[in-house]
């Protein structure tokens, strides 16, 4: 396993009922600097089980001394987001692997549209500080339930003025994301950070207007949903790994021993593509294509079935 | 482990460059066998023993002063040799702080760095230059800031964009190249500026490895060796001064071979630059006559089989045909098999 950062929670914000704030610094040393829209994977040691979830960073790139991110309690937590909200408080430690960016603002972008749906809006806090800090144009719009999922709308507010743009279901505001669309200037870059839905929808919609594949950025951390327990079976070892509802393959490889690449823990950046040679497989990633799929699956993401071991080619 | 810097020596004209026995001593010998294929030879860059090239992320040596001269040179007859685009700015003032830390951090006696927010003094013993300047302000700087510290920096640097699934040569700092042109690769994207390598397309080398460079992450660096032969210590083989030194080639001979050509060994090392997330591509050249390689005869050994069987294409592109021959005679007195035939 390559090094960790270990990491001290300075602060603690509670900013909605489900969302909570956590300001990181370094144990020892300086922490390494970032690039707007990278995420980092938090190791948490929980009391029998070890969690390890990706959260983006929230603070500015140009402050070197913290980290920070934001945790939305999921209502299906797997127990990350649970330990998080309920166990980590002011002094305890983390492990984070380094910052990594599968979210990048495009550096040729003549005009940058943020789409944040809920939680999603953590990359972007980043990015409007490094899109300020350049004097680039940008534009935010922000779908969320007001009291629930509106973390950073007022500080938002005041930081954005009218590059802000507000959708509060509670008020039942939409956006119409085919006239957003529709309406923007060539060399326009878009990026969508959100649930699989709000991504889909502008994605799809980008299309139909005839917008080049690569001018929409998107990324979906959604910590991997639950499923069926299921055994792994290594092909060259003989040795089955028992895989519980509430934890991915990918974290029961790593608490048996085996060290696979990963960076972003949700079925996206296919660092982690695996061979299996025998059982069935429920694909959840959005990395492999169908004919791949007879062959590899992502165990960040994806399951084996009950009633027969899933053989993997380790 | 403090490091001895040489006088001034020359990398042309009169070729005054040679390496001390410590230099030879650490010479980044890149053949772990018998024989030379192209492969994706990326490992992660962990610090190896102190001492050793690998010991540090920017290895600074005897040749310091003389390679800082020689870049300086190739600068005031063509300033076309530093390039950075106007989106790589970020990525300019990450190399700076790069390093300088790692400098500073490696090598006290020599350089050292201090930070009050935005304001910071760079001291250089080794050059006696000593600047107080604003972090991510230029006009603070004599020269732009790429071009600032990558003159006190041995080794050339390309600054990659990574966009659209790709790294494209956006920036850099390019005085010693082993015959490629940083004027004709800019903005070129990772299999544009690849294209004339043989072979290693076909091989799929250049999927994977491209594949592997996009993943890197802050803090953990990659690196790898390549290497190609040069006749007389001549830093400067680039397109834009073939005339210079093209026919050089043509003057081996069976008497001068051992001290005029030499082996020429890039250790490349790519970090992520953590504000811009552009890849730095250090490449940072050794040169060592085959008479100073020869005093280690296993290396001599080596290199005798790896020339001998290298496939022709690959001596070609490396420009080797002219003068293969003459080195594989020479070094076949320190091949043992080839002795007792």
């Amino acid at each position: 396993m390559s090094e960790l950062l270990s990491v001290r929670v300075a602060a603690v914000r509670a900013l909605t009922p489900v969302v909570r704030e956590f300001t990181l610094v370094a144990e020892h040393g300086r922490l390494p600097g970032f690039s707007a829209g990278s995420h980092v994977v938090v190791h948490m040691q929980a009391r029998e089980r070890k969690f390890r979830n990706a959260y983006s960073l929230l603070s500015d790139p140009a402050d070197p001394g913290e980290y920070r991110i934001a945790v939305r309690l999921q209502d299906d937590s797997r127990g990350g987001s649970r330990f998080m909200h309920e166990q980590v408080g002011v002094g305890d430690r983390l492990q984070l692997s380094p910052p990594a960016n599968l979210f990048s603002l495009h550096s040729l972008g003549r005009h940058h549209l943020l789409i944040a749906g809920g939680i999603g809006i953590t990359p972007f806090m980043a990015q409007i500080a490094a899109l300020s800090a350049a004097g680039a144009s940008f534009e935010l719009h922000y779908a969320f339930r007001g009291g629930l999922t509106d973390a950073y709308a007022d500080e938002l507010a005041r930081r954005l003025g009218e590059r802000l743009h507000c959708y509060d279901a509670h008020r039942d505001v939409f956006l119409d994301l085919p006239a957003l669309l529709a309406g923007q200037a060539l060399g326009t870059h878009a990026y969508v950070c959100g649930p699989q839905g709000l991504i889909a929808a502008v994605r799809e919609q980008a299309l139909s207007l005839g917008w080049p594949p690569g001018r929409v950025h998107w990324e979906a951390f959604e910590a991997p949903r639950p499923g069926e327990a299921f055994t792994a079976r290594l092909a060259a070892s003989g040795q089955d790994i028992a895989v519980a509802p509430d934890q991915s393959l990918l974290e029961a490889l790593e608490d048996a021993g085996l060290d696979i690449p990963n960076l972003c823990r949700g079925g996206v950046c296919g660092q982690c593509a695996t061979a299996y040679v025998a059982g069935d497989v429920e694909h959840r990633d959005s990395y492999l294509d169908p004919s791949q799929r007879n062959a590899l699956l992502m165990p960040c993401v994806s399951r084996g079935r009950c009633d027969t071991p899933l053989v993997l080619d380790l | 482990m403090t490091v001895k810097l040489k006088p001034l020596e020359s990398f042309r004209d009169d070729f005054s460059f040679s390496n001390s026995p410590e230099a030879i001593a650490r010479f980044p010998f890149p053949f772990p066998e018998d024989s030379y294929m192209y492969s994706v030879n990326l490992e992660p860059a962990t610090p190896r023993e102190p001492g050793s090239v690998l010991a540090h992320w920017f290895d600074i040596d005897e040749h310091y002063r003389s390679e800082m001269a020689e870049r300086a040179r190739v600068l005031d007859h063509d300033p076309r040799r530093c390039i950075v685009m106007p989106h790589m700015q970020q990525a300019a003032w990450d190399t700076v702080e790069m390093l300088m830390t790692h400098l500073a951090d490696d090598y006290p006696e020599l350089f050292s760095l201090s930070r009050d927010g935005a304001c910071w003094t760079w001291h250089n013993r080794a050059l006696d230059i000593r600047h107080s300047f604003t972090f991510g302000d230029a006009a603070t700087l004599p020269y732009e800031p790429l071009e600032y510290i990558t003159r006190q920096v041995q080794g050339d640097f390309a600054l990659l964009d990574q966009r659209d699934g790709d790294l494209f040569m956006d920036a850099g700092m390019v005085t010693s190249p082993a015959d490629w042109s940083l004027a004709f690769d800019a903005g070129m994207s990772f299999k544009e500026w690849h294209a004339p390598v043989p072979m290693a397309h076909q091989m799929g080398v250049f999927e994977r490895a491209l594949k592997y460079l996009l993943n890197i992450q802050v803090d953990r660096p990659a690196r790898r060796l390549n290497w190609t032969m040069t006749v007389n210590p001549r830093l400067d083989t680039s397109p834009e001064t073939y005339h210079e030194w093209g026919h050089e080639r043509g003057m081996v001979t069976p008497d001068n071979v051992a001290r005029m050509v030499h082996l020429r060994v890039e250790l490349q090392f790519m970090p992520r630059l953590p504000r811009s997330n552009a890849l730095l591509f250090s490449i940072r050249t050794y040169l060592i006559s085959l008479e100073e390689l020869a005093t280690n005869p296993a290396w001599a050994c080596r290199l005798h089989r790896v020339l001998r069987d290298l496939p022709d294409a690959i001596a070609d592109y490396k420009g080797l045909t002219r003068y293969r021959r003459t080195v594989v005679d020479w070094l076949a007195q320190f091949d043992p098999e080839v002795q007792s035939a």
